[in-house]
């Protein structure tokens, strides 16, 4: 079972959760931007939250459906049709064969994930699927996709076959030609993260912040950010007030990660996102909490931020209840998609 | 045997956000440090912390990554602190020692005539002092593979340039102020290039993927060139 690359959008490449066991190599852990989005994409076509999806940045890719697969979109907005029929995002979605997935305009976030059940089959390296366009390691060929690309995918789990012989039943019954076929329900804006209001993004302080002076601090949490335009899967980087240290301080580099806030000599703040180095010698002014990384990842460069300070066990607690919720929706699918037959 | 003279108290241990703690091993720079950091990572290889994903030295730490679900940060630095008074300062096994062959000077090593004309050297001076020198591999990140060599010889530590090259060779053989070190993988960088290696110092289908891990020794070997291009195709054809 494979998909057909006829265009490959801007930036579309297979990531999963990422690669774990090779910081002290020097190697990021790399993985999907929006974990949540992703997360719940695998969901829905009845995969375990490893597989393989497909990331896609602004502008979405064209791709040819082989065979009838279960998928789902979850994430940004990128006006998804499959013969000019709009695909709903957050549902599962059966698309059928011969199909083609279209893209259009980016209308809300940034990134988009397409899960098909089974996942995307590329090899593992280093124990994950994500591409690594700095080394050039895993996804396909290390690269982002290209015309032509096929993408062989994995055997559905067998939940996943229950649910799409039921919709493809449906789909007999109806008699008529559908090309998508999708439940009713989704998951509702009250069970995702708010990517759509004014982003402020949730901070703890680092065992640097108080080497900043009072005043940096004060304005790092009074004014707002600009997401400028030369921000990528590594880091984000913000303009606006000038952040200083209350002295000059030749700090020692130390392992940085994911959502840690650095200042390079300019004062302006960079937050480390997923393909993030592992070591950083910068001054660290915060921690974005985990809760909040998936909103930044749907953060457009030009986009206004502020931050609002909470401590590390409440961030601790934000981050318990975000997975407890993530375990409730998983079961909700279950429930949901187990009772679409008979209703 | 050495004697554990460092104080594992709360006080070392800090977040780094809810799913790492980094342990203090010092506040600067020393062999003594260097020695409690290798330590410490030793032990953690051989204990179990259920909880426990990764760690990474660096130059005065290690930092932990762990999962919150399985254990929350305050009962982490419980059973670590308690594990960390237990631990007994090891003195490390022999380290292994590592000679990276390195042809230096022209095409493979365009800032060695300005190293050597900013210390009133000649090029030949600033070779000898290099690889007569003995190199710490203190911690690998950056970028993957990526040594940060402490031992650099004053005599040749030189600021990196003004404005960074758009694209260094991996191989590249670099000093940035007092550190001195091998760029694994093609990349920007901004240190003052010497030389180049014909090892390869990133090795994705290795089980160790790295050439040089934390806690190696490194001497630096002069080749010709024409044996950096013999080594440099046995290295491909691997």
């Amino acid at each position: 079972m494979s998909i057909e690359v006829i265009r490959p959008g801007l930036l579309s490449t297979v990531q999963d959760e990422g690669r774990t066991g090779y910081r002290r190599y020097g190697i990021h852990p790399g993985g999907v931007m929006d974990t949540f989005a992703a997360r719940a994409a695998n969901m829905l076509v009845g995969n375990s939250r490893h597989a393989a999806v497909l990331e896609m940045t602004m502008t979405g890719p064209e791709l040819r459906f082989q065979e009838s697969q279960l998928v789902s979109l979850c994430g940004a907005d990128l006006t998804a049709t499959v013969d000019h029929l709009p695909v709903p995002l957050w549902r599962p979605v059966l698309v059928r064969a011969g199909s083609v997935l279209k893209f259009g305009q980016c209308r809300h976030g940034l990134r988009g994930y397409l899960a098909i059940a089974g996942g995307i089959a590329v090899p593992e390296v280093m124990g994950s699927r994500s591409t690594d366009l700095k080394t050039g390691l895993g996804g396909v060929e290390g690269r982002a996709l290209r015309v032509g690309d096929l993408l062989s995918i994995g055997e559905p789990s067998g939940e996943a076959q229950g649910w799409m012989h039921r919709m493809e039943q449906q789909v007999k019954e109806s008699e008529r030609d559908h090309r998508i076929l999708a439940p009713a329900w989704l998951l509702s804006e009250r069970e995702r993260p708010d990517y759509y209001g004014q982003p402020v993004i949730r901070v703890m302080e680092s065992k640097d912040s108080s080497l900043f002076s009072q005043e940096s601090l004060g304005q790092f949490y009074a004014e707002k950010y600009v997401i400028s335009s030369q921000s990528d899967r590594m880091g984000y980087r913000l303009q606006g007030s000038r952040v200083e240290l209350d002295q000059p301080l030749d700090r020692l580099s130390e392992a940085v990660t994911y959502g840690t806030v650095q200042v390079p000599p300019d004062g302006q703040p960079i937050i480390l996102m997923a393909d993030h180095q592992t070591i950083g010698g910068y001054p660290v002014i915060a921690q974005v909490a985990r809760v909040d990384m998936p909103i930044l990842a749907q953060a457009r460069p030009g986009t206004r931020i502020s931050f609002k300070k909470i401590t590390h066990d409440q961030a601790g607690q934000l981050y318990m209840e975000q997975e407890i919720n993530m375990q409730l929706i998983d079961k909700l699918i279950r429930r949901r998609m187990a009772g679409m037959g008979s209703a | 045997m050495t004697k554990q003279t460092y104080a594992w108290t709360e006080e070392i241990l800090s977040p780094l956000g809810e799913t790492a703690v980094i342990i203090d091993c010092g506040d600067h720079l020393s062999e003594a440090v260097q020695r409690r950091v290798m330590s410490v990572c030793a032990f953690l290889e051989k204990s179990s912390l259920p909880a426990m994903i990764e760690w990474v030295p660096s130059y005065t730490s290690v930092t932990v990554f762990y999962d919150p679900f399985i254990s929350p940060y305050p009962e982490l630095c419980r059973i670590l602190l308690q594990q960390l008074n237990q631990m007994k300062e090891s003195v490390q096994d022999k380290p292994r020692t590592v000679t990276i062959p390195v042809c230096y000077g022209g095409e493979w090593g365009p800032d060695l005539n300005y190293v050597a004309s900013e210390h009133g050297l000649t090029p030949e001076d600033v070779i000898a002092i290099h690889t007569s020198g003995d190199y710490l591999v203190h911690m690998i990140g950056f970028a993957p593979g990526f040594p940060y060599l402490g031992g650099l010889s004053e005599l040749i530590a030189t600021p990196r340039r003004a404005t960074p090259r758009l694209r260094v060779e991996a191989g590249t053989v670099g000093i940035g102020g007092k550190q001195t070190g091998i760029y694994p993988v093609d990349t920007p960088g901004g240190w003052q290039c010497i030389g180049q290696t014909p090892l390869r110092l990133f090795r994705p289908e290795e089980n160790v993927p790295s050439l040089l891990v934390a806690g190696d020794r490194v001497r630096f070997k002069q080749i010709t060139m024409q044996d950096y291009l013999a080594l440099k195709r046995k290295e491909g054809e691997r």
